[in-house]
Formats: structure tokens, C-alpha cells, sequence
């Protein structure tokens, strides 16, 4: 119970902390991995000799998001009629589907609720109760493509020193949250769709291109030389409302602390990586820890570890197979 | 700098344990701040920026039929584009971050592709999901003086159906001889051709011509005596007529007049052969007998 807490703590912007306490079965874990210090050494050196660089996930979630956002654009240019509207609000085969955050804008701005509009919501809230939250950001947001594409080029300038990463605070995502909220309150608009690059690009793939694109494209700049992510990490509420939904997801990413060498190279691919702390020396207190609710279910990290102590895991699921 | 954590906190409570942050890391901290802030307000400032293009003496722009008054609908419309969408002749457009707060949200620019009702039960209605475009105003909503129409107005489309009228409460704007003295029939001039020359690409529902499909506009010949296209191709039964008579000289002449039942559809303005329009619809307008 107090993890499930701290794990929202942190995707409020709290920083994780040291376990006070850690389990005998991952003291014991952890004895045993650093008894033998050379044995330790060959077998980190074995495993990433052996370890073939994969990009499973990272290729099926591209194939994901690339195909819900095509089959929206073809339900509309093909007349398909399968999927119409964009990513704030549709309709797959006829049923209601409406975007968690563009729901929430619209309610607090308008503050009159129809049934089309509570029907929709609550059955995207199901189905992303179930696909884990925030994997709409990683597996259907556009902007997350783009940004992650322009990433590469951010961390390779960082690599050349010609740019540095400029960190925010990571509160900042949640007041963000807040004053957005409030100011659709107070004004009566969606203050936030204006400039909500999601609902942006979406509408520029179904209906053509237009000067909005001109923001999302200083987003981009923004990110490659100033701060890595910057949008997704500090600012978009849409994130913060699905990592909602997601603290009661059972599809998570689980961390085995037996198979960890405690390298790092999961918290350097992560959009995320305060959900990684777990994954530094010391810090897991259980053998399986859930990675919480502001993980992405990207995959990346699962892509990366060399061991598989980073896995996708339904709760209740495995322990049932 | 003076910030240092005390070792002793103030009222005599045991000191923390929490060894005294460097000056350095106080510093980053403090920068890491202030940005974070910076981010905040910069952020927040730009979004309400949106205001700009609402509080502008720009026209309304008209919106498609059954929308809420303008306040509503902005903050009502989730920008989805579903109305876009099932929109038999796209008359529908979805308006750009120039807009403001009103960015995805639907308009129609009348005198490139009006609303003509070919859908004959005004579908983007049915495909609105946030009720920003409905049938029934909530109860609590009033309807602005002139918005409500007298009658369901009846598109002459189904004039000979069980149910000819449209489920359409409020009118959406109304038509205004904006150019009297460009009117080809106030001139007592006859038109001949095509509406809006070859390469218009609007489109239009010709009841002469297809009963179930918008055909382009280039595509029919009109040929008048005195100019009554407006007539001719208004989709409402009795919003507007171009009442024939004879000027002081004895010339035949005509004047075209909106009536009551006009909803606003910009059919009128999309057709009229001048250029610019001499008939022309006042977005979110009421009717002033």
C-alpha cells in the first residue's frame, strides 16, 4: 500500500526514495549477486556479450501507433467509416470513444455533461484501465513518435556537448494539470486544446495540414536544444490523466531484482526514468516490483536489458499461466 | 547567498538529520526552480493567448447548423471533426490555431461550399458527441431573440415526404442583401451560365437534376430573365424570394427578400453570380422583422 502511495507521489513529481525497508528475499538476493565480486563481473560481461540489441517492443508499438493514426485517416480519405473523428473524440464501428483529457477539458469548460459524452469516456477509461494508462501516450500519441524521433537528434548533439539537457522540475506536469483544469473552469474554453500538440497533429494527418503545426514544430526545437522531452515529461496533462487511469492498470512492466546488474541502460532510453529508480542498487525491497502508474509501457527498457529483469506483465495474469 | 539549512529547527524541535545541502546544489536547485517556473508561466501565458483571436472585431464565423451560441459551442466542441466527416458536400471546415481557443473547431465559409442540407437530417448533428451541435438545447441554454425559428423550416427537397421539415430549432445566421447595387436583379439583369464560372468547385443538390446527389455548381447552366439564382437554388421553402416588378422607367427589375423561415445555410451567398456576393449571410444572426 505504501509503494502503490509513493508511486503516485512520484508521478506527481515527488523523487523516489530509498526503501526503508528491504525484504530478506532480496537481501538474500542481493548478498548472493555481490559475494563473489569477480563472479559478478563475468557473468555482467557474459550476459552483454550474449545479448542481441532488440527493438521487439519498440517496432510493434511504432506498428501500433502508426496504425491506429493511418486507420483514422483512411476511415476518413477511404470513407471506411471504421474509426472516424480524431484523437480527441471518435467512433469505432459506430461506438462512442472520446479521449480522457478532451472529456475532462470539455466538462470543466462547458460544466454539461450529455450521455454520448459520459458513454465515451467511461468506455475509454475501461479500455485503457485495461491496455495500462499511459501506454496511450507511448502506443497512440503522434506527438510521442515525433518527439521520439527528434529525441535521437537531441541526445546526439548532447553527445557531440553541443547542447545540454536542461531539467525541469517534474511537479511542474502537475500544476500544469491543475491550472489547465482551472482555467477551462474560470474561462469556459478548452485552454488547453489550443495548444495540445496530440489533438493537433491528429487533426492535421485526417484533415489536412495547417498553421498549428508551425507550435508543434517549436515543440520539437524546444526539445531537441533545449530540455530532452520536454512536453511529455513536464507539461502535457493528457499524460498525467492517463497515468491516472493506469495506477489501477494490472498490464504493468515488472522489475526483477535477481536478473538486475544494476547498469543503468533502462533509465537512459526511459521517457520516464524516476519509475527506473527501483532499478539502482539498494533500492528495490521486493523481488517483483511494478514499475507505477507513470510508466509509459513504451518497452524500451525491456528492449534494452540485456538480462530480462524488465518484463511486460499482467497482474494476476502470470501468476495464473 | 544566504540559503543554509539550519541545523537547529526553529522552536527547539530536534534537528534534522539531513546533512546541510551544499551551496552549490542549493543553487541548482533554486535555478532548477525558477525555470520549472518559467516553463509554467511561459507555457500558461501562451495558451491563453487563444483569447486574442474571441475578443477581435473580426466577423462571427458561421457555424454548422444546430451549434450552441458561440461561448457554448467553443467550450463545448471537443475537436474531434466527426461533423467534417459525414458532411455529404464538406461545407464543413475545421478552424486553425489562428482561432484561438476556437482551434478544431467547425465553421463553414458559405461562399466556397454552403450547407445545402443534401444530407436531408442534418447528420453532423447526429455525429456531434459532445452535443455542441444538437437538436434540443438544454433546457437551461435560452435561445438569444430572432434565433428561434417560428416554424420546423421545410427543405423543398423532401417538401413531398412524410416528414419534409428539418429538425432545426434555431437558425444559424440569416441572409442580408449586403450590395444592392451589385445585384444583378435589382439591375433588371438576366443570368446566363454557369453560377460562379468553370473552375468553382462547390457543390450543390439540383432537385432537376439528382434528387440524392450534390452535383458541382460548373456543372449547371442557369438561364434567367432577371436574376433569381438565390431563389432558385435556396433549399428552404419560403426563406427567400425575388420579387419581380417594374422600376420607374417601366424596366423589369427584381428584389430579392429574406423572409422568416431563412436558416442561414449561406446557400444564397454561395450561388449568387457577382463578385463579390451581393447577398451574403450574417453568421450567428438573428431575424429582425
Amino acid at each position: 500500500m505504501s509503494r502503490f502511495i509513493d508511486q503516485i507521489k512520484i508521478m506527481l513529481g515527488a523523487a523516489p526514495k530509498k526503501p526503508e525497508k528491504v525484504s530478506e528475499n532480496v537481501q538474500k538476493i542481493m548478498f548472493l549477486k555481490y559475494e563473489d565480486k569477480d563472479r559478478f563481473v563475468k557473468e555482467k560481461l557474459h550476459a552483454r556479450a550474449h545479448h542481441e540489441v532488440s527493438h521487439k517492443w519498440r517496432n510493434r508499438r511504432w506498428a501500433v501507433l502508426l496504425a491506429v493514426n493511418l486507420l483514422f485517416v483512411f476511415s476518413f480519405w477511404l470513407d471506411i467509416q471504421l474509426l472516424e473523428g480524431a484523437l480527441t473524440a471518435s467512433r469505432f464501428a459506430g461506438f462512442h470513444l472520446i479521449d480522457l483529457n478532451s472529456a475532462l477539458q470539455v466538462m470543466l469548460a462547458h460544466k454539461h455533461i450529455i450521455v454520448n459524452l459520459f458513454i465515451g469516456t467511461f468506455t475509454v477509461f475501461l479500455i485503457w484501465v485495461l491496455l495500462g494508462g499511459r501506454s496511450f501516450c507511448s502506443w497512440v500519441c503522434p506527438y510521442h513518435l515525433l518527439a521520439e524521433w527528434t529525441e535521437k537528434l537531441h541526445l546526439k548533439l548532447v553527445e557531440k556537448k553541443i547542447v545540454t539537457d536542461h531539467e525541469f522540475h517534474r511537479g511542474a506536469r502537475t500544476v500544469f494539470w491543475l491550472l489547465f483544469g482551472l482555467m477551462a473552469v474560470v474561462t469556459g474554453y478548452t485552454v488547453f486544446e489550443t495548444l495540445s500538440p496530440t489533438g493537433i497533429l491528429s487533426r492535421a494527418l485526417i484533415y489536412g495540414p495547417g498553421l498549428a503545426l508551425g507550435w508543434v514544430f517549436l515543440l520539437l526545437l524546444f526539445e531537441i536544444f533545449w530540455s530532452r522531452r520536454a512536453w511529455c515529461r513536464y507539461v502535457c496533462p493528457i499524460g498525467l490523466t492517463y497515468g491516472a487511469v493506469g495506477i489501477i492498470s494490472p498490464l504493468q512492466i515488472t522489475y526483477h531484482v535477481e536478473h538486475c546488474f544494476h547498469e543503468g541502460d533502462c533509465r537512459k532510453v526511459c521517457l520516464v526514468p524516476h519509475v527506473l529508480d527501483v532499478t539502482v542498487k539498494g533500492r528495490a525491497d521486493e523481488e517483483q516490483i511494478g514499475l507505477g502508474p507513470d510508466c509509459t509501457r513504451c518497452g524500451l527498457c525491456v528492449d534494452t536489458c540485456p538480462t530480462g529483469a524488465l518484463r511486460f506483465e499482467v497482474k494476476g495474469l502470470s501468476k495464473l499461466l | 547567498m544566504t540559503e543554509s539549512t539550519p541545523p537547529q529547527a526553529p522552536g527547539g524541535q530536534p534537528a534534522s538529520r539531513k546533512p546541510a545541502m551544499s551551496l552549490e546544489k542549493a543553487q541548482k536547485a533554486r535555478r532548477k526552480f525558477l525555470q520549472s517556473l518559467g516553463l509554467t508561466v511561459g507555457v500558461s501565458g501562451l495558451s491563453l493567448l487563444g483569447y486574442i483571436p474571441l475578443s477581435d472585431a473580426r466577423p462571427a464565423r458561421l457555424r454548422p447548423p444546430g451549434a450552441l451560441d458561440e461561448a457554448d459551442f467553443l467550450s463545448s466542441c471537443i475537436k474531434c471533426g466527426q461533423c467534417v466527416q459525414v458532411c455529404p458536400v464538406q461545407a464543413i471546415k475545421l478552424a486553425d490555431i489562428t482561432d484561438g481557443f476556437g482551434i478544431g473547431v467547425p465553421y463553414i465559409a458559405a461562399r466556397d461550399q454552403a450547407c445545402d442540407f443534401s444530407c436531408d437530417a442534418v447528420q453532423c448533428i447526429l455525429a456531434c458527441p459532445t452535443g455542441a451541435l444538437t437538436y434540443k438545447k438544454p433546457e437551461f441554454m435560452d435561445a438569444r431573440d430572432g434565433m428561434k425559428m417560428a416554424a420546423a423550416p421545410i427543405l423543398l427537397a423532401k417538401e413531398k415526404d412524410a416528414e419534409p421539415t428539418l429538425n432545426l430549432k434555431e437558425r444559424i445566421g440569416v441572409a442580408r442583401l449586403a450590395r444592392p447595387e451589385s445585384c444583378l436583379a435589382i439591375q433588371g439583369k438576366g443570368f446566363k451560365g454557369q453560377a460562379r464560372g468553370a473552375s468553382f468547385e462547390g457543390m450543390l443538390r439540383y432537385m432537376k437534376v439528382d434528387r440524392w446527389k450534390p452535383i458541382p455548381v460548373r456543372d449547371y447552366s442557369y438561364e434567367t430573365e432577371i436574376c433569381d439564382l438565390c431563389e432558385q437554388a435556396c433549399p428552404i421553402k419560403g426563406a427567400i424570394t425575388v420579387k419581380k416588378g417594374l422600376d420607374k422607367d417601366g424596366k423589369p427589375k427584381g428584389l430579392p427578400v429574406v423572409h422568416e423561415p431563412c436558416v442561414g445555410c449561406g446557400v444564397c451567398e454561395m450561388v449568387c453570380p457577382v463578385e463579390p456576393a451581393a447577398i451574403v449571410i450574417d453568421a450567428q444572426a438573428p431575424w429582425k422583422a
